[in-house]
């Protein structure tokens, strides 16, 4: 089985997110840059698939030079390659991404993917789009939001968290899935394997995208003011315990 | 016309489709045009009365043969095959699962932009749309434009009041029935498996006690569900906590995880980290119990206690104890 995870570079966000001047990104010095929990879990259950049932697992991503990064994270958790669709440092959008996967996609390989795998929505952008117009241009089938999955003779056996329970899905291999954190547990890479992988080759692509009038575009980015005003303190310590029965009573009124 | 895709539980509208239909009749005011509502499965003709509150003319229910479980492309294709027959240019969904990914498909159909996330949305001049969106789960702000000859949008969680509309409306009630080949039923729910669910969920607690990695154990959070038993409440965790396998996902609290909205969140030994908070941000209030007075929570926090929670919480499962 040839199982694809799809994943995308993202800024490592800490407790504030700071913007540029021209409010069109956000200011990246000091930090550092990792990937959605979701597409580790993409990765994870790449990986994992092989392992049950052979094949070969690829890691993709549409991004700058640098994603080379997070496809060598991809490669120390195992998977076998890694293909970059480099772009420059422009957001691409949902659209044109979808475009240049595709695209990138059937070019990587003739015999075509059995399962692909997309995070449920990026970290950053949030579209929740990306997979769907994907499957479309392929032609396969998609199930998105997924925390459960298992494959059996060609079949994807896929489980969505519903209020009160679970909805099940099968749908025929190939099929394009998009997965929640929660869905398995990523693996750490050993320093062996972080080294490894920074040996291996990463085959670096040129995306081909249609450029469509129309669309989704940004025009900038703002930070939310937030409520800066401090915490009102109530003690240190268990000092504080009479302090916080009264305002659990009086005015949360939970006890 | 604007057409707004509305989920129901037999006829009785979802929370989260009233806010979309609130951020479609917006656009409908503005634009000066009518709004209609589609909807799929039991009784969605009893939608009438209550979508006529919020200023729906007309309420289109698919009836399908074979629609009887939810199959995401034949619902995208009654939607398209609606819209075309309607007219409607915009059309909404609520941002939920089955709301985001039917609208990503009437998208690749109408080969149509879809902005989600939707926090605000007026018109240009021209036309197009001039839209707030959430990004990083809400911690930044996209200002976009949005334009085409078609326009998909879904609304944030919670950010459009629910309010009647000014003018009640009665709407027409009809079936539409969609033409839908027997492929488009290649993804359909094949079965329901319920849950065994203890307790309150997080979603829907008034009350959640949070640990982080401060918490130090799986043990640890003995404590925590003491406190939140007293309190009639439900405990989550951060990320950090649940990558340390001290609980399960299902009670992670984040971006990736739950978002709640309780009355008041107690995070203890938590940092507040953005992709915490943006899961917890619907909270009335927020108790931080936590041994450092500079960590990002103490300064979100309503209240703070500078301590650590391992001294705090049993003083305070005691006192509540002796009271109860």
């Amino acid at each position: 089985m040839k199982v694809l995870a799809c994943i995308k570079r993202v800024p490592d966000t800490g407790a504030k997110i700071v913007l540029t001047e021209d409010e069109q990104r956000i200011d990246t010095s000091g930090l550092g840059f990792t990937m959605s929990p979701h597409e580790e879990c993409a990765i994870e259950e790449a990986v994992a698939q092989v392992e049950t049932h052979g094949g070969s697992a690829h890691v993709l991503t549409l991004g700058p030079p640098e994603a080379d990064e997070q496809l060598r994270t991809g490669l120390a958790m195992q998977a076998d390659e890694a293909t970059l669709l480099e772009t420059d440092e422009e957001e691409w959008s949902p659209r044109a991404t979808a475009d240049a996967l595709a695209d990138g996609i059937d070019r990587l390989d003739d015999e075509g993917f059995d399962l692909l795998l997309f995070g449920n929505e990026s970290a950053d952008a949030a579209n929740y789009q990306v997979a769907v117009r994907v499957a479309s241009e392929l032609g396969y089938p998609c199930v998105t939001g997924i925390k459960d999955l298992e494959v059996e003779d060609g079949t994807a056996i896929a489980k969505r968290e519903i209020s009160g329970g679970e909805e099940v899905y099968e749908v025929d291999l190939p099929a394009v899935v998009t997965v929640k954190e929660g869905l398995n547990e990523p693996r750490y890479a050993s320093m062996r394997a972080k080294m490894q992988a920074r040996r291996q080759e990463i085959e670096s692509v040129e995306p081909r995208a249609e450029t469509r009038a129309g669309g989704l575009e940004k025009v900038r980015l703002e930070a939310p003011e937030t409520d800066d005003s401090p915490a009102e303190i109530l003690g240190e310590g268990s000092e504080a315990v009479p302090e916080i029965v009264e305002i659990l009573a009086e005015e949360v009124e939970v006890v | 016309m604007i057409l707004a895709l509305v989920e129901h539980d037999k006829g009785t509208p979802e929370e989260l489709s009233l806010e979309a239909l609130a951020m479609a009749r917006e656009l409908a005011t503005a634009e000066g045009d009518s709004l209609e509502a589609v909807a799929f499965g039991d009784e969605a003709d009893a939608l009438g009365d209550e979508l006529g509150e919020y200023g729906v003319e007309a309420v289109h229910c698919v009836a399908h043969h074979h629609l009887e479980r939810y199959a995401p492309d034949a619902w995208a294709e009654s939607v398209v095959q609606l819209a075309s027959e309607r007219e409607a240019k915009t059309i909404t969904a609520p941002g939920t699962d089955r709301g985001r990914e039917v609208l990503a498909r009437v998208g690749t159909s109408l080969d149509a932009p879809m902005a989600t996330n939707c926090l605000a949305v007026d018109i240009a001049d021209d036309g197009a749309y001039e839209l707030r969106r959430n990004r990083w789960g809400g911690s930044l702000i996209e200002h976009a434009r949005l334009d085409g000859e078609h326009k998909l949008l879904t609304a944030a969680e919670h950010e459009f009041p629910i309010e009647p509309a000014a003018s009640p409306t009665e709407p027409s009630v009809s079936t539409f029935e969609p033409d839908v080949d027997d492929d488009l039923f290649a993804v359909q729910v094949d079965r329901v498996e319920t849950g065994d669910e203890e307790g309150i969920p997080l979603g829907e607690a008034r009350v959640v006690v949070g640990g982080g990695r401060g918490v130090g154990s799986a043990e640890d959070y003995d404590q925590l569900e003491e406190l939140a038993e007293l309190l009639g409440g439900t405990v989550g965790a951060s990320r950090a906590a649940v990558n340390e396998g001290w609980r399960p996902h299902d009670d992670q609290v984040g971006q990736t995880g739950a978002k709640i909205s309780p009355d008041i969140y107690i995070a203890c030994g938590i940092s507040g980290a953005v992709q915490h908070m943006v899961g917890c941000k619907g909270a009335d209030t927020l108790l931080a119990i936590n041994t450092d007075s500079e960590a990002a929570i103490v300064q979100k926090a309503d209240w703070a206690v500078i301590g650590d929670l391992h001294e705090v919480v049993p003083e305070l499962n005691e006192v509540l104890r002796d009271a109860a």
